[in-house]
């Protein structure tokens, strides 16, 4: 038993150590979470005052906090749209294609991947300002898009490291065009890719603060919104809202990653 | 024979369970000192699963296995006098071939120049002499396996497991390295324990084979044994082409039998059974004979399907009137009209009776119905 | 040329459409940027704060400013304690998901990552109301009477090595993970069939196959931590300000841009030298993005 004991022992450990480090992840988590239930509303709302579900009523009257969700979520749309267009192009590009320049366009790609955020967002504020393009909206997808795209790139190019050639070529032998090809055979073949890039893009837009930080001008998302009122105390409402988009996001994995998705629309097409 | 060899490994009543799966029930085998002993079966048949548990990677559910007499239960893999060459070679990628060798002397602590002395020795034995400072990755597959030979024998193991070491070779080189295994093994000494499925490398190699069936040992025995006397069913038709015929024992006497098939009956010599017994008559191809009048005690009749040469034999293809078809092999002669009627036989001896396991069952439930 | 006629027109042109996005995009937003910041790292500031293109070298002579050094010591303390912890916590425990048998594996794999599904900032605030003076932590302390009154655990290094270690954990754990997912188990066993106690192993088997992984990993936490001013703002309270802190003064508060592209260029200069070392040890630059 001496074998047995020894192993069991083991695994005990390691799932304490486990736990312990999970307890570590979440504990913030869990602060949030209680917070967004507390009843106080003296800054800077850090006593108990008693459960409430008062703050997700309320949340819907901060227009203020609304709205830089609203922000944060285009922004985060429309740059990993962009990011994941342009990124999949090019890494399938780069990988079809032998072209003078491309390991330039590879080194510039590890830039944003390497580089400290705050590099990025300070060089990023230096661009705008002397090109005087005003910072806003349009200046966020910039940035959020450029440190998204080389991650859609690597995640393709991982996909593509097990793809074989010949499915092209026996595509345009049978009579389809390069674009025909690329939209039947190349696209779906790299969609694991794609998404797994474009889901990480979105992750990294909705949650970014340095980048943002230098280069919103006076559009506040809501990470941004979130820096503004550390000063005074995080309201029980952004408490609120981040465990709305907590449980939100969870939701919408367990949909994407069941096969409730697929059941729906099979029953849908029906 | 066996009597005076001394068992090196015993194996007792082992079983393996994953969860409800039981993929080795009550194993019983004793391994006997520098034999070739291969393991056989098809895949899931729990051969290698017996084998990491002698290697000490898996625990059994319940029995013992011991060593030279010692109950190796509580020995960790690393303790274990056994050393194994794995399926995939497992070289160690980032060590060159000398230090992927000299892994286990290390491990032993062994002298410098020691280690160095036997590394080169080794390597010389398996003819990779030279190679030293290479990498696996810069090695070819036959290579990579006189590598893991080399590594798992430096330790000079009292018995080497080979998991089915030569899967991954072209056939060429598997046929070169399985004489080559035969002649490390000689040379050695050392027991092997070899598992595979190919049934033509474990005739080829061993000494003897223990045939598996989805966890149940069929039969141990020597090559010959195995091939001319098979013990079930099972191992009849696993090793080799055979022609079964499923029947009972209408009637017993003098040594002789009556058999009914389904497709007619015929008398042969036996001693073992008594009327009603259920069985199986196995007759391998090359021993079929065929006629094309009726043969004296043989009422097993068909027509010829195919005749095809192959080299210097002829395969014929008898459909009996069941619709069963029966293999014959002999060598190239007169062909036979398609669709003509032959009568098969065969000489005495060369048909193999084999019990079938649920008769006392069968006989029961007619003896009920008699009653 | 050395294309033949055929290959010019059959693989330039898509690959120039295909390509070509990307390479416009990165050449204006990363390298025309970058060299902006480089420029403006030479150049000098008027009475009211405006940047004017007369050359000077004064802002690189600023960077020996003793308190600056101070702080660039600071920064690379914390950035040095934040990934050992990273690695000593990290490695057993993607050693232990990597290779569990259990069928929440993948559940496992995806409770790293939920809790960056949070904002990252309100997270870091999370952890200053729990630790703070009248925070759960103290609280349970003093109530179970461990402590007799209220514990600063906040405003200090200890504190901001907290907060770096918790929002840059998963760029260690997910390299390692990858690392020790691929290694062959039957390596493993080998060894273990050769003799190998398990301190053996680790150190001659698998350390060895997953120093990639701690290469990756190690990058991936050590550089943005010298960036993080917002962790060393909240958790630290100026007590332990990193680079990122340096910078990001000039460029709000403080405003003088050329000073802040000066020590941005530190830590580019910084970042230069760690990459050339993780390749010189082998590592593939393509493992840091996925």
């Amino acid at each position: 038993m001496k074998r047995k004991t020894k192993a069991a022992v083991k695994k005990i450990a390691g799932i304490v150590f486990c736990g312990l480090v999970y307890l570590f992840l979440f504990l913030p988590i869990a602060v949030i979470v209680t917070n967004s239930f507390n009843a106080t509303t003296a800054k800077p709302y850090l006593t108990w005052r008693g459960f409430t579900f008062d703050w997700y009523v309320k949340l819907f009257d901060n227009n203020t906090l609304l709205t830089s969700f609203g922000v944060t979520i285009a922004i985060a749309i429309i740059s990993t749209l962009l990011a994941t267009a342009i990124g999949t192009l090019a890494a399938v590009g780069m990988y079809k294609y032998k072209f003078r320049g491309k390991g330039l366009i590879d080194g510039l790609l590890y830039i944003p991947v390497v580089i400290p955020e705050i590099v990025l967002g300070i060089s990023l504020l230096t661009l705008f300002s002397n090109t005087h393009i005003p910072r806003g909206m349009l200046t966020l997808i910039f940035a959020h898009t450029t440190f998204s795209t080389p991650y859609v790139i690597f995640n393709v190019r991982a996909r593509l490291a097990g793809y074989d050639q010949s499915i092209e070529e026996a595509s345009m032998d049978l009579g389809a065009n390069r674009i025909a090809t690329f939209k039947n055979i190349t696209l779906p073949v790299l969609a694991p890719g794609i998404s797994g890039g474009a889901l990480l893009a979105f992750t990294l837009s909705i949650d970014d603060v340095i980048v943002s930080y230098f280069t919103n001008g006076q559009v506040k998302t809501f990470p941004l919104k979130v820096m503004e009122s550390i000063k005074s105390g995080v309201a029980p409402d952004v408490n609120a809202l981040s465990t709305l988009i907590l449980i939100g996001t969870i939701l919408l994995v367990i949909l994407t990653k069941s096969d409730l998705i697929k059941k729906i629309k099979a029953l849908v097409k029906r | 024979m066996a009597d005076e060899k001394k068992v090196i490994v015993e194996i007792k009543n082992v079983n393996k369970l994953y969860g409800d799966n039981h993929v080795v029930k009550d194993f019983n085998l004793d391994v006997y000192e520098g034999e070739f002993l291969t393991l056989l079966g098809s895949s899931g048949c729990g051969k290698t699963t017996t084998l990491r548990m002698i290697a000490g990677f898996e625990e059994p559910t319940s029995g013992s296995i011991s060593v030279e007499g010692e109950d190796i239960h509580n020995k960790e893999p690393y303790e274990r006098d056994v050393n194994t060459v794995f399926q995939s070679y497992a070289l160690f990628p980032h060590m060159t071939i000398y230090d992927n060798v000299a892994y286990g002397l290390k491990m032993k602590k062994v002298k410098k120049p020691e280690i160095k002395e036997r590394v080169t020795e080794m390597l010389d034995l398996v003819q990779l002499g030279g190679f030293e400072r290479r990498y696996p990755s810069q090695l070819s597959g036959g290579q990579k396996q006189r590598v893991a030979i080399a590594r798992a024998l430096i330790n000079k193991p009292k018995v080497l497991l080979l998991d089915e070491p030569l899967g991954a070779l072209d056939l060429k080189l598997r046929k070169q390295m399985q004489l080559e295994l035969k002649r490390l093994q000689k040379k050695l000494n050392i027991t092997f324990i070899y598992v595979t499925h190919d049934q033509e490398e474990a005739l080829t190699m061993s000494d003897r084979i223990c045939i598996m069936n989805e966890g149940v040992l069929q039969q141990v025995g020597t090559p010959f044994d195995i091939y001319e006397t098979p013990a079930t069913k099972f191992v009849a038709t696993f090793i080799g082409e055979t022609n079964i015929f499923d029947g009972h024992v209408l009637l017993a006497e003098n040594g002789r039998l009556h058999i009914a098939v389904e497709p007619g009956d015929f008398v042969v010599n036996g001693t073992d059974f008594i009327s009603g017994d259920m069985l199986s008559v196995s007759v391998r191809p090359e021993r079929m004979l065929y006629s094309e009048t009726p043969v004296e005690g043989f009422n097993l009749s068909g027509t010829v399907k195919d005749q095809i040469y192959v080299g210097s034999v002829l395969k014929t293809v008898v459909v009996l009137s069941n619709g069963n078809e029966v293999k014959i092999e002999r060598l190239a002669g007169q062909e036979l009209p398609k669709g003509g009627r032959v009568y098969l036989y065969w000489n005495d001896g060369d048909a193999k009776l084999i019990h079938t396991f649920d008769n006392v069952f069968a006989s029961a439930v007619e003896n009920i119905v008699m009653e | 040329m050395a294309f033949s006629k055929h290959n010019f027109r059959s693989n330039t042109l898509p690959a120039m459409t295909m390509a070509g996005p990307v390479t416009l995009w990165l050449a204006f937003f990363v390298a025309v940027p970058l060299i902006y910041v480089f420029i403006m790292s030479f150049c000098s500031i008027d009475e009211a704060y405006n940047v004017v293109f007369k050359f000077t070298t004064a802002n690189y002579q600023r960077l020996f400013d003793p308190n600056y050094v101070q702080i660039y010591g600071t920064s690379l303390i914390v950035a040095f304690l934040t990934t050992a912890v990273c690695i000593i916590i990290g490695y057993p425990f993607s050693f232990l998901i990597a290779r569990t048998t259990s069928k929440y594996k993948a559940l496992l794999y995806m409770l790293i990552i939920i809790p960056f599904w949070t904002n990252s900032l309100i997270r870091i605030y999370g952890w200053r109301t729990f630790l703070g003076t009248n925070g759960w932590l103290n609280t349970i302390l003093t109530t179970l009477h461990i402590t007799s009154g209220p514990v600063q655990f906040l405003f200090n290094r200890g504190a901001t090595v907290l907060g770096m270690v918790y929002c840059l954990f998963p760029f260690m754990v997910l390299p390692l993970y990858t690392a020790i997912e691929k290694l062959d188990k039957s390596l493993l066993e080998a060894s273990s069939d050769l003799g190998a106690k398990g301190p053996s192993t680790f150190m001659r088997v698998i350390l060895p196959l997953t120093m990639s992984g701690i290469f990756s990993g190690s990058i991936m936490v050590f550089i943005p931590s010298l960036g993080y001013f917002f962790v060393a703002d909240i958790l630290g309270g100026g007590n332990s300000d990193v680079i990122g802190n340096l910078i990001e003064r000039q460029f709000q508060s403080g405003n003088n841009w050329p000073l802040g592209a000066a020590l941005s260029i530190i830590l580019i200069l910084i970042t230069l030298l760690l990459v050339k070392l993780y390749q010189k040890a082998g590592g593939d630059m393509e493992s840091l993005g996925v």
